[in-house]
């Protein structure tokens, strides 16, 4: 009796013991993540502070975080020192056509994939996968020449016509949608005599709006942070977008730093508040798409 | 309608419907894969039409190309050691933020995947910029640095820090690897853990038994895509450090870019493009063996 009394407030002892260790951990845990979000949020609170400092406070020591006068005249340069309006109309002209293009022919070819039953499909299922792994730079050469030889280089069509054709991350990600949704529905309209398109077009797609606002958004960034693309296919500084036309005018000597900061703010913030407004989205399409390219 | 009549016309539509991308994938890469081949096998340079040269452009590659050796060694640098750190990283981050004991995570999440949401060239002015020092070592990077004690490196402008500067400035902006984690992380049933704290499993236990192997699919997938993204890493190199100092982040894709668009020798630098589709489909199979994801199938 007396030993199990002993060992009870033994017992009691070690749980008080091991609720503190408890708590201690819990502290160290939170003082970790505390640093590492510190580690992470810093970069992004100098792009926001840089963006409204004095040239001679960029490179201060001590640092700097809330400059002495608030310089807003950095937005206006950034928007007047380089054409900024013109590459954004240009990066919007082309997204316009990106996004437009990626809708139509991503929800099709998916369509075809998950709802049809044809031969071959399954087979072309794996070489959209086994694309999804190709290097840009083995077909951009051969691209390149080809829209070259057509006089398309300088223009934005080798930016956006190929965009009609599917791309293979945003035709996986469709199609796992479409799978989704019951045959049923699509079998009893088809008895019912309705034609493939109409079953595409009535019922299928507007059971997937989440889907098809995801493809829209991520049809928006890749054209958005677009660098490659329209660094070999555009050749004149009128045609530039806001990607290519703020390497330009870092590439020079002696930057400007606290304008092309305010111009870095200017191009981020559409992003944040795209991604604010829409967060699930983006959650839903990162498994699917690589987002940094 | 007669059943026969339904499959033709279900292997029409299908067709049909698929046609944007077969004829895509026939225009924008098979024939593009298939001429970058040929070109490989000759000289050209815009000005006169391709010269057959068989496989000239590969023997001077693999023999005579010290720049070759030099950009493959800095991209498979970042592949191996860029793709572990940021894997590594992001994975402990993830482990923190799905911790059970602490309470309020979602908010910190958010923080992590922001810097994913900067364009990538405004990630690459914005790193410059922190690793600039201003030649009065006035840059965030090192003054930060200083607050605990460390001189830090010329970063960008020193050979032997620059690929470190760029992996970590990767691993800042990879947050989708976190929110991809996060999503596997949630989906390991509750029950798995609780059975093994009944057994007095601890914290190590559970993440080594239950958390890692049953992720294993996802880390798999993010290792994977992870290589790929990096065998293609362009824009740093190009926008941030020109390839230097001393050509020490000179990458694989600024290479190919330099000698097609710069050099104009489209055929050497197609012969450069297939070898790195060649390594890019190696890794990605080596990856998915060491992970035993193609035993498992067999």
């Amino acid at each position: 009796m007396a030993g199990q009394v002993v060992s009870k407030t033994q017992n009691r002892k070690k749980l008080n013991l091991r609720g503190r260790i408890n708590y201690v951990e819990t502290g160290i845990l939170y003082l970790i993540l505390l640093l590492l979000t510190a580690i992470y949020v810093i970069p992004f609170l100098w792009l926001l502070s840089s963006s409204l400092k004095d040239p001679t406070e960029i490179f201060r020591v001590p640092i700097v975080w809330i400059p002495k006068t608030l310089r807003w005249d950095n937005f206006v340069r950034a928007t007047t020192d380089i054409p900024f309006f013109r590459y954004l109309g240009n990066t919007l002209l082309i997204i316009v056509g990106v996004v437009t293009g990626s809708l139509i022919s991503n929800t099709l070819v998916a369509y075809s994939f998950a709802k049809i039953e044809w031969k071959g499909r399954n087979a072309l299922f794996i070489i959209v996968l086994i694309t999804m792994m190709m290097p840009y730079q083995i077909v951009m050469i051969p691209q390149f020449l080809f829209f070259h030889k057509i006089g398309w280089t300088g223009t934005f069509l080798p930016l956006i016509v190929p965009h009609f054709f599917g791309n293979a991350f945003f035709i996986f990600l469709l199609r796992q949608f479409f799978v989704g949704i019951p045959n049923e529905i699509s079998q009893a309209a088809r008895i019912d005599g309705a034609n493939e398109f109409t079953i595409f077009s009535r019922i299928v797609l507007p059971l997937c709006k989440p889907a098809i606002t995801t493809v829209a958004i991520f049809a928006f960034l890749n054209t958005w942070n677009d660098f490659l693309g329209p660094l070999i296919f555009l050749t004149s500084d009128k045609k530039y977008t806001l990607a290519i036309g703020i390497q330009q005018i870092m590439s020079v000597n002696d930057p400007r730093w606290n304008v092309l900061m305010a111009a870095g703010v200017l191009m981020t913030a559409p992003v944040l508040i795209l991604f604010f407004l829409l967060q699930k989205y983006f959650i839903q399409g990162i498994a699917f798409t690589g987002l940094k390219g | 309608m007669k059943p026969i009549n339904r499959t033709a016309r279900s292997q029409i539509n299908g067709i049909l419907f698929a046609l944007p991308w077969i004829l895509g994938f026939l225009v924008f890469t098979l024939y593009p894969l298939l001429q970058a081949f040929y070109y490989s096998l000759t000289k050209y340079n815009l000005l006169k039409e391709p010269k057959f040269i068989g496989l000239s452009n590969y023997i001077k590659i693999f023999t005579d190309d010290s720049l070759f050796l030099k950009v493959l060694y800095n991209t498979l640098y970042m592949v191996v050691f860029g793709v572990s750190i940021s894997i590594v990283v992001t994975l402990l981050i993830s482990l923190l933020l799905n911790d059970k004991r602490l309470k309020g995570t979602a908010g910190f999440r958010v923080m992590f995947f922001i810097p994913t949401l900067v364009p990538t060239i405004i990630l690459c002015v914005l790193w410059m910029l922190i690793y600039n020092s201003g030649g009065s070592g006035g840059g965030l990077m090192n003054q930060m640095l200083a607050l605990v004690g460390i001189k830090g490196p010329e970063w960008l402008g020193d050979q032997h820090w620059s690929k470190m500067a760029l992996i970590i400035m990767r691993t800042w902006g990879a947050g989708n690897l976190i929110i991809i984690f996060l999503g596997g992380l949630q989906s390991i049933s509750e029950e798995l853990y609780e059975a093994l704290s009944i057994d007095g499993g601890n914290f190590l236990q559970k993440t080594f038994y239950i958390t890692l192997p049953m992720l294993k699919p996802i880390i798999v997938y993010n290792v994977i895509t992870s290589i790929i993204v990096t065998m293609q890493n362009f824009n740093e190199a190009f926008i941030m450090t020109k390839g230097g100092p001393a050509d020490s982040t000179y990458m694989y894709a600024l290479y190919v870019y330099r000698n097609a668009f710069q050099y104009s020798n489209m055929g050497y630098a197609s012969a450069l493009s297939w070898i790195m589709l060649v390594i890019t489909l190696a890794l990605t199979l080596l990856a998915l063996k060491a992970s035993g994801w193609l035993n498992e199938s067999e």
